[in-house]
């Protein structure tokens, strides 16, 4: 099935006539309509699970490797915060109030959604050949020169050029492999392998990961890669032009003119 | 242009009737089979309700994990506990000779058990973990008899759906549906680790679920109530945490 959009047609094609005699803009297709939708679907989750999560780690903010813990056993590590149970020693003199109800169900509310969406750009990024153009780097792309240029580009803070306004380079593509088929299922793994249900009918989801306080470690590292992932995103967004690129994400079109010029 | 549209407009509509004929059509299915938990309304209701189906259908007669003797917790760690009632230091006084267990509702023999009633039948025991809503856990041996034992004992009418479990503590009630009451692995509780239950952890009697979170393991049980709905118990969303704030179903 052709999703409207996810080709990357030829610009005059798509050019709405009306909108192509305008003098400053011109219009070229981005990003199908699926990833668009996919991507602000993913983004809201994101935010409810960042924000629940955050609340759910404050009522126990002490982290342990192996199967157990609690606050009579040593932890691998404890942040330096304070907790929403008086029985946690923090530290601080006070305890902050409970979320946890709620924080509980947004969370897991926002991940079946996330999965969902995530199931859906995944099945249909197969069949309309969207990794394999997008984000699949070319033989040409991958050598290291390339790969070096992409990262020093953004740290001399240099706007990308036009031609890559179209496309992603290597980096770009290969992080968002990483996130998208390492991060992603390794936040849902660690996620379920703490679920009690879904551990009695999949035990080796948690002994894989080396237990359950292991897999409550995991998930907390890897929801820290995903937030750092998160910065350098909106970073990059911010270097090429964060009208320009987030519109490109909303309408699917990309205005080439320059921007503040 | 115009066609274009007009034909999205149709594929568009035509895909949102079928999408909520389909919800529809699932919902009943759901509601058919006892997918569908009682803390279904609201904005979380969505998420519980995939939550409660799903593990339905995939765990229903999956065992939790079980763990080594040598797996044990040397220091289980017993949970803030609400001060004891002045009935509750009485019984304690006792020894517990005089606690009751209660079982009323939808069954044939309406009955109450003392500690060394519910002792007389077959001990059984699993060593698993117990984890808290807040993220940590620990695993102890847990000695007790199958809640399922005692409802047999009693005789479960054919409509009963849901095991309502009362604790000594004010306010403190939950529920579980049958599946999870007739699972092997869910106890009365009256011993850990070799030894009578400590009252720190619940004695000198605790329900034992686990394949469910901490909270839905609720000490002191005094009451058993066979329902085939939740509806008349409270706010009617199954459980005193419930009304909390905290979800009913707890195997995520």
């Amino acid at each position: 099935m052709a999703i409207p959009g996810s080709v990357q047609l030829p610009a005059e094609i798509c050019i709405p006539s009306a909108v192509s005699s305008a003098p400053v803009t011109k219009l070229a297709p981005r990003h199908s309509a699926l990833v668009r939708f996919t991507h602000w679907i993913t983004t809201i989750c994101f935010f409810a699970l960042l924000l629940t999560g955050i609340e759910i780690v404050i009522s126990h903010p002490r982290f342990y490797w192996g199967e157990t813990g609690t606050v009579l056993t040593k932890p691998l590590f404890q942040l330096p915060i304070p907790s929403s149970r008086r029985l946690v020693p923090t530290g601080y003199g006070y305890v902050l109030p409970d979320q946890n109800g709620w924080s509980r169900a947004l969370h897991f509310e926002a991940a079946w959604i996330a999965v969902l969406t995530g199931l859906l750009y995944v099945v249909s990024g197969l069949l309309t050949g969207h990794f394999r153009k997008n984000l699949l780097p070319s033989n040409a792309d991958f050598s290291w020169r390339a790969l070096l240029t992409s990262f020093t580009k953004p740290l001399r803070f240099e706007r990308p050029s036009e031609a890559e306004a179209s496309s992603y380079n290597v980096l770009q593509r290969l992080t968002y492999l990483f996130v998208i088929f390492v991060l992603f299922p390794l936040v849902i793994w660690s996620g379920l392998a703490m679920s009690l249900g879904f551990a009695s009918a999949f035990p080796w989801s948690v002994t894989l990961l080396g237990g359950r306080q292991s897999a409550r470690t995991i998930h907390f590292f890897v929801s820290l890669a995903l937030v750092l992932f998160l910065f350098v995103h909106v970073a990059m967004v911010c270097l090429a032009g964060f009208w320009n690129r987030t519109g490109a994400m909303i309408t699917g079109r990309t205005a080439t003119r320059k921007e503040h010029a | 242009m115009i066609n274009l549209s007009r034909r999205k407009l149709l594929v568009s509509g035509l895909a949102a009737t079928a999408g909520a004929s389909g919800l529809a059509v699932a919902a009943r299915l759901a509601q058919k089979y006892g997918l569908v938990p009682p803390d279904h309304g609201g904005i979380y209701g969505l998420g519980e309700t995939l939550t409660y189906a799903s593990q339905r259908l995939l765990t229903r007669h999956s065992l939790a994990r079980e763990f080594s003797r040598s797996q044990i917790s040397p220091r289980p760690f017993p949970n803030e506990l609400a001060p004891l009632t002045e009935e509750f230091k009485r019984l304690q006084a006792g020894r517990f000779a005089d606690w009751r267990l209660s079982v009323d509702g939808l069954v044939a023999e309406p009955a109450s058990f003392s500690i060394a009633d519910l002792k007389s039948y077959p001990s059984r025991s699993h060593i698993t973990e117990l984890a808290c809503e807040e993220g940590w856990s620990y695993i102890a041996e847990w000695i007790g008899v199958p809640l399922s034992h005692v409802l047999n004992v009693v005789g479960v009418h054919p409509q009963a759906k849901y095991v309502v479990y009362t604790s000594m503590e004010p306010d403190t009630w939950d529920s579980i549906d049958m599946a999870d009451a007739l699972h092997p692995q869910t106890f009365l509780c009256y011993g850990m680790n070799g030894s009578e239950l400590p009252v720190a952890h619940g004695g000198p009697l605790r329900i034992r679920l686990p394949r469910q979170i901490g909270y839905k393991n609720i000490k002191f049980i005094t009451r058993l109530t066979v329902t085939d709905s939740l509806k008349r118990f409270g706010k009617g969303l199954g459980s005193a945490a419930c009304e909390a704030g905290y979800a009913w179903y707890t195997g995520i």
